[in-house]
C-alpha cells in the first residue's frame, strides 16, 4: 500500500467530485463543501450506479440513478435502504490529494 | 460542551414524537428523561381498537422499544407518575420517589375519559377506553360476562362496541342523541350507519339519558335510564369525551384554562415549559386526534433544537371509523346553514351517500359514507381552500372521473388484494404498505415512500398509497396540505422561497440558504436544484448558476443510462434533418463504436451507450447543437408536414415548429418543456398532450396549453385562437415565462394550471395584453446571449474537468 498523488484539492470542485480509475476498481474522490476529502468505491451498493456523478451535500453523496443517499463517512447507504461501499483511505497535504492504494 | 437536559412528562403519542423530530434534528443537544406513569414503553394508541377487536396484539403495537430508548441514550421512568413540579429549582418529582432536573421541560400528559358523575359509576366493571390495562380488562371481562352497554354512541364508543362484540358479548349502545357519531355524521348517514351495525350484531338505544348504574355485590349488573328502562349489563364502558390532563401543570402554577395554554411555538406562560398533545389549549382548541398533535409535535421539536422556525397555527380535523367493514370518512362543518349549498348523492339500497358543503367556491364540509375513496382529496381541497367551480360539474363523481390518481382502469385500494402490486417502479405491494404502515407506525405518505419506497420512483402510484394509508389509520391520517416546505432542510414552501429570493436579491445558494435559515450547511439533492433554478430564473445573467446544485444530466448536458454511460441526442430543429446531418451522426456512431442509434419519440435520433469521456470529443465532431433531452428545460418541438406537401395542409407547421424551437432554445424551466405544431385538426403532431400544443386551421392557430403524456395522460386545454405565426410565439412565449417564474420546480404545465386554474392564465395572457408582452420580454431577455453548451465545452475544454478520468 502506497499513498500515490491524485490532484490539486482545486481541481475538485467544492460539493463534487473527480473519477480515479485503478487498475483493479474505479474509485470517486470528494469534496465537502468545509474541504474534507472522502474516497468511495464508485459503485453504488443498490445497482451499481456511478456515485462520482451524484449531488454532494453535508458528508453524503445521492446516487444519480435512483438515489440512494450514501455517506460519504463509512460508505453507508441512509435507512431504509440497506448496503454498504467500500471507503479508501485518502489526505491532503500541501494542496494536494493522496490515495492510499 | 455539556448537554441540556430536557424532561417529557407522558410517554404517550405526543411526547415521544417530539423526541423522534427532536432526534432526527438534533441528536447531540439534550440528554433526555422520560417518565410515563403506564408500565409499557410508547405504543400507539390508536391500534387499541384493532386488539379489541383481534386484528392484532400488543406486541404489534408498540412504537418505541426499550431497547430504542437504550439505543438512543434516553432515560425511561415507566410506571412512574410525575405529582410536582418545581419551576424554581427546575426538578420534577414522580411518586415512586425519582426526581430529575430540567433544562426545558415538555409537559405531554394527554387526556383522560370522562367519567358521568352518576350513582354507581364507581361500581367494578365501569370502565373508561383509553389504555392497555382497559382494554385488557375489556378482554378478561367477555371471557366471564354476557352484557356489555357502552355509554357514548361516538368514535370511542362505538370500536369499543365493535370490538366487545367481536369478543363474544352482547353488546347494547347507549347514546343520548337521536343518531350515532352527531358530531361528525348527518343524519342520514349516522342512520345508515347503525344499520349496517345492527347487521353486526350491535343493539342500540338512541334518545336515553342514564340515570344510574345498579350493582350487585359491588360489580355493576343493570343500567337505569331516566324514563325507568333498565338493561342487564356486568361491563360498562364510559365512552362520553374526554378531558385534558392539566391537573400537574396547574398545580405548578402553569397558567391554564381547560387544557395547558400554549402559544404557537408551544411554549407554555413559562419559556422553559413546552406542552403538546390532548393536554394542551391552542387558541383556544383541544384536539383528540393524533395528526394535529403530530403538527405540534413537529413544530415544539424544531424550537427544541433551536431552530426557531415554524409555527402551529391549529388544525382542521378529519376522522374515519376503524370498524372493518364499514366506510365513513367527514371532515369540516357538514351541517351547513344559511350561505351554504349541498352537493348530495344518496343510494339508499347500494348503501352510498356522500354530502360535500359549499361556501364562496369551497368546499368547507364532506361527509362521505361506504364509499369514502375519495375522502383525502376532498380534505386537501378543504384544507387547501380551493375554488372549485371548474371541477364542480364531476365532483361528486371523484377524483378518478379527472383522471388523478394514476393510470386509468387501477383498482382502487380497498378492493385490492394484499398480492396486487401498488408501485411499478419499484414491485412494492399492497400488503407490504399495510405491513410497514402498522408495524413501523406510519403516518404519512413521507415514511411510507421512505420505509418501503412505493410512490417514490415516478409518483403515479401516490393516489393509491394514499388511500391505503387512509384506510390503515383512520383518522389518524391527515393529507398533506399542498403548501408544503420544499424538503426536510427548510420549514418555507416553494412560493415563500421564491417570494424572498425576488425580495432580497438572493444571487446565490449559499446566500440564499443562510438568509433563510436553512437548516442544513448545504442543502440536500432536493432542495439544492430547485434553489439554483429558482435563483437563475428571478435574477437571469445576475444570478450565479451552481453546477453541483445540478442533476448530474444537466451538468454534463447528457442523459446517464443504467450503466454509467451517457445518450447523445442533437437538436433536428422542427424535426427536420438533412443528408449531411445524417452523414455526421453515421460517421459519429461508427467512430465511437455507439452500440445502439435510435429514432426518438421526439422526432430525432439517439445515440445510446457512449463514454462519458468521449462526449466532448463526440460534440466537436457532430458539430450539431444540444437537443437538450436531459433537462428541466425546452426539448422537443414536434411537428408535422404542414401546407408545405400534405394535401390537407392549412399552414406552415413545420417551419413555426422550427421558428419556436430557435425563439426558445436554451431555456430552463421548472420541469422539460414540449411543444408542438400541427398543420390542421387532423393534429399528426399530437399537440393535444404537450405543453403547448398549437394547431392550424384554415383562419389561423388555436393554441392548447397543460397537456400532458407521459404519467398520466392530460388532454391539453384551449387557451385562444390567434392569426399569426408571430402572435403564437408571443402568446405561447409568456405562458412559458409566467410557468417559468411561478411554478413549483419540478411541476409541470399541467400541474402548475391545475393549482392556478386555467380562468387565472387566461386572465394573465389574454386580458391583459401589456403583461402578456412584458412576460414575453422578460422571456426574451432571459435568453438573451444564451449558447450552446456543447460548442462551449468543446471550446473550454481544459475548463471542464469534470469530464477527465484521472487514471493510476
Ligand atoms: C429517448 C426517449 C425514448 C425514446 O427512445 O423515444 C425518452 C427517454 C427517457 N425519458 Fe421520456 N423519452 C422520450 C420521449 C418521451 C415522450 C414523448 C414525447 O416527447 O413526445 C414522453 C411523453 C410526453 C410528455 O412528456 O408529456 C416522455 C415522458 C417521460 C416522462 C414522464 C413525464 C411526465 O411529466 O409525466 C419521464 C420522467 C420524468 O421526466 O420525470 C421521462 C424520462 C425519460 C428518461 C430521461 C429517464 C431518465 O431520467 O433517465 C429516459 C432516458 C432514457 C435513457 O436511458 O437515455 N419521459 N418521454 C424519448 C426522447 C425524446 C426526445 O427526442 O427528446
Ligand atoms: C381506543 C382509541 C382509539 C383511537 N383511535 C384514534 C384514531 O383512529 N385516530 C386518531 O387520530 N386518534 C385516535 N385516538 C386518539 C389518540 O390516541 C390520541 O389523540 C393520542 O394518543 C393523544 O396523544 P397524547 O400524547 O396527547 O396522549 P397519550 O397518548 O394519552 O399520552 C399521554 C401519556 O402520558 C401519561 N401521563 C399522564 N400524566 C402523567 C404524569 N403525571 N406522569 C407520567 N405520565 C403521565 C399517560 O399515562 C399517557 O401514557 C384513539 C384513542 C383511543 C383511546
Ligand atoms: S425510456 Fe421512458 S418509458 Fe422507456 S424505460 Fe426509460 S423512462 Fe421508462
Ligand atoms: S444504483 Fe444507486 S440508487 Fe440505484
Amino acid at each position: 500500500m502506497t499513498w500515490k498523488v491524485i490532484c490539486p484539492l482545486t481541481d475538485i470542485p467544492k460539493l463534487g467530485s473527480r473519477l480515479v480509475r485503478t487498475k483493479s476498481v474505479d474509485i470517486g474522490i470528494f469534496r465537502t463543501e468545509d474541504d474534507r476529502v472522502f474516497a468511495l468505491n464508485n459503485s453504488c451498493p443498490h445497482k451499481g450506479g456511478p456515485l462520482s456523478q451524484g449531488i454532494v451535500y453535508g458528508d453524503k453523496v445521492a446516487c444519480p440513478l435512483h438515489s440512494w443517499k450514501i455517506s460519504l463517512v463509512d460508505g453507508k447507504a441512509e435507512e431504509p435502504d440497506v448496503g454498504e461501499t467500500a471507503c479508501y483511505p485518502v489526505k491532503v497535504e500541501d494542496g494536494i490529494v493522496y490515495l492510499e492504494v | 460542551m455539556k448537554k441540556m437536559n430536557l424532561v417529557v412528562v407522558g410517554n404517550g403519542m405526543a411526547g415521544m414524537r417530539v423526541v423522534e423530530e427532536l432526534l432526527k434534528i438534533a441528536p447531540d443537544i439534550y440528554d433526555i428523561t422520560v417518565f410515563g406513569d403506564e408500565p409499557y414503553p410508547n405504543y400507539n394508541r390508536i391500534m387499541l381498537s384493532p386488539v379489541l377487536a383481534n386484528e392484532q396484539t400488543i406486541d404489534d403495537i408498540i412504537l418505541n422499544t426499550r431497547e430504542w430508548y437504550a439505543e438512543n441514550n434516553i432515560t425511561l421512568h415507566t410506571n412512574a407518575r410525575v405529582n410536582k413540579i418545581d419551576r424554581v429549582n427546575r426538578v420534577v418529582y414522580a411518586e415512586d420517589g425519582t426526581s430529575a432536573e430540567y433544562d426545558r421541560l415538555l409537559l405531554a400528559t394527554g387526556s383522560k375519559p370522562f367519567m358521568l358523575p352518576i350513582p354507581g359509576a364507581d361500581l367494578q366493571g365501569v370502565l373508561g377506553y383509553r389504555d392497555i390495562k382497559d382494554t385488557n380488562d375489556m378482554i378478561e371481562a367477555a371471557k366471564q360476562y354476557k352484557h356489555a352497554v357502552v355509554i357514548g354512541g361516538g368514535l370511542l364508543g362505538l370500536e369499543a362496541a365493535n370490538g366487545l362484540k367481536i369478543q363474544g358479548m352482547d353488546v347494547t349502545v347507549v347514546h343520548k342523541n337521536e343518531w350515532l357519531l352527531e358530531r361528525q355524521l348527518d343524519k342520514t348517514a349516522g342512520k345508515m350507519l347503525q344499520k349496517s351495525l345492527e347487521a353486526k350484531g350491535l343493539q342500540f338505544l338512541l334518545k336515553k339519558d342514564t340515570e344510574a348504574l345498579i350493582g350487585k355485590d359491588g360489580r355493576v349488573s343493570a343500567v337505569k335510564f331516566k324514563d325507568g328502562q333498565e338493561v342487564p349489563a356486568d361491563l360498562v364502558v364510559m365512552a362520553v369525551g374526554i378531558r385534558p390532563n392539566f391537573a400537574l401543570a396547574e398545580s405548578a402554577g402553569i397558567h391554564c384554562n381547560r387544557g395547558i395554554v400554549v402559544n404557537d411555538t408551544m411554549q407554555t406562560f413559562d419559556p422553559r415549559v413546552y406542552a403538546v398533545g390532548e393536554c394542551v389549549s391552542h387558541r383556544g382548541m383541544s384536539y383528540g386526534l393524533v395528526a394535529p398533535l403530530f403538527e405540534m409535535a413537529k413544530v415544539c421539536a424544531t424550537h427544541l433544537a433551536n431552530f426557531g422556525i415554524g409555527l402551529y397555527k391549529g388544525s382542521v380535523t378529519s376522522t374515519k371509523l376503524k370498524v372493518t367493514g364499514i366506510d365513513l370518512f367527514s371532515a369540516g362543518d357538514f351541517s351547513g346553514g344559511e350561505d351554504t349549498e349541498e352537493i348530495v348523492l344518496h343510494d339508499a339500497v347500494g348503501g352510498v351517500y356522500k354530502k360535500l358543503v359549499i361556501k364562496d367556491d369551497k368546499i368547507i364540509g364532506s361527509v362521505l359514507y361506504g364509499d369514502t375513496a375519495d375522502g383525502a382529496w376532498y380534505f386537501q381541497m378543504l384544507r387547501d381552500s380551493k375554488p372549485i367551480h371548474e371541477i364542480r360539474d364531476h365532483l361528486m363523481f371523484g377524483q378518478d372521473s379527472l383522471g388523478n390518481t394514476g393510470h386509468q382502469g387501477q383498482d382502487k385500494a380497498a378492493a385490492m388484494t394484499d398480492e396486487m402490486e401498488v408501485c411499478g417502479c419499484n414491485g412494492v405491494c399492497k400488503g407490504t404498505i399495510v405491513k410497514a404502515i402498522q408495524e413501523k407506525g406510519l403516518f404519512t405518505i413521507d415514511d411510507v415512500k421512505k420505509q418501503t419506497k412505493a410512490g417514490s420512483s415516478c409518483g403515479s402510484c401516490v393516489g393509491l398509497v394514499e388511500q391505503i394509508l387512509a384506510s390503515t389509520l383512520g383518522g389518524g391520517y391527515a393529507p398533506p396540505s399542498s403548501a408544503k416546505s420544499v424538503c426536510g432542510c427548510t420549514d418555507k414552501s416553494h412560493e415563500m422561497v421564491r417570494e424572498e429570493i425576488r425580495t432580497h436579491k438572493y444571487l446565490n445558494i449559499s446566500d440564499a440558504m443562510k438568509g433563510m435559515g436553512w437548516s442544513t450547511p448545504n442543502g440536500c439533492a432536493t432542495c439544492r436544484p430547485a434553489l439554483n433554478y429558482y435563483l437563475i430564473s428571478t435574477w437571469p445573467h445576475e444570478a450565479k448558476d451552481d453546477p453541483q446544485s445540478r442533476f448530474i444530466n444537466e451538468r454534463v448536458h447528457a442523459n446517464i443510462q443504467k450503466d454509467g454511460t451517457y445518450s447523445v441526442i442533437p437538436r433536428m430543429y422542427g424535426g427536420v434533418t438533412s443528408s449531411d446531418q445524417l452523414r455526421k451522426i453515421a460517421d459519429v456512431a461508427d467512430k465511437y463504436n455507439v452500440p445502439m442509434v435510435k429514432v426518438t419519440g421526439g422526432q430525432r435520433i439517439d445515440l445510446l451507450g457512449v463514454k462519458k469521456e468521449d462526449l466532448t470529443s463526440m460534440w466537436a465532431d457532430l458539430d450539431m447543437p444540444s437537443g437538450y433531452a436531459y433537462g428541466k428545460s425546452i426539448r422537443t418541438v414536434k411537428t408535422c408536414v404542414g401546407s408545405e406537401f400534405c394535401r390537407f395542409g392549412t399552414q406552415n407547421s413545420t417551419q413555426l415548429g422550427i421558428d419556436i424551437e430557435k425563439a426558445f432554445d436554451h431555456m430552463w424551466a421548472p420541469h422539460k418543456v414540449k411543444f408542438a405544431v400541427s398543420g390542421c385538426p387532423r393534429n399528426c403532431a399530437e399537440s393535444g398532450i404537450k405543453d403547448v400544443g398549437i394547431i392550424g386551421v384554415d383562419s389561423g392557430w388555436e393554441i392548447y396549453v397543460g397537456g400532458n403524456g407521459g404519467i398520466k395522460t392530460e388532454v391539453a386545454q384551449f387557451l385562444c385562437k390567434v392569426k399569426t405565426a408571430e402572435e403564437v410565439i408571443e402568446y405561447s412565449g409568456a405562458f412559458i415565462q409566467i410557468y417559468r417564474e411561478e411554478a413549483r420546480y419540478l411541476d409541470r404545465t399541467v400541474h402548475w394550471i391545475e393549482r392556478v386554474g386555467l380562468d387565472y392564465v387566461k386572465k394573465r395572457i389574454l386580458e391583459d395584453a401589456e403583461g402578456r408582452k412584458a412576460a414575453f420580454e422578460r422571456l426574451l431577455y432571459a435568453l438573451q446571449g444564451s449558447v450552446d453548451p456543447w460548442a462551449e465545452r468543446v471550446k473550454k475544454r481544459d475548463e471542464h474537468k469534470e469530464f477527465e478520468t484521472i487514471t493510476l
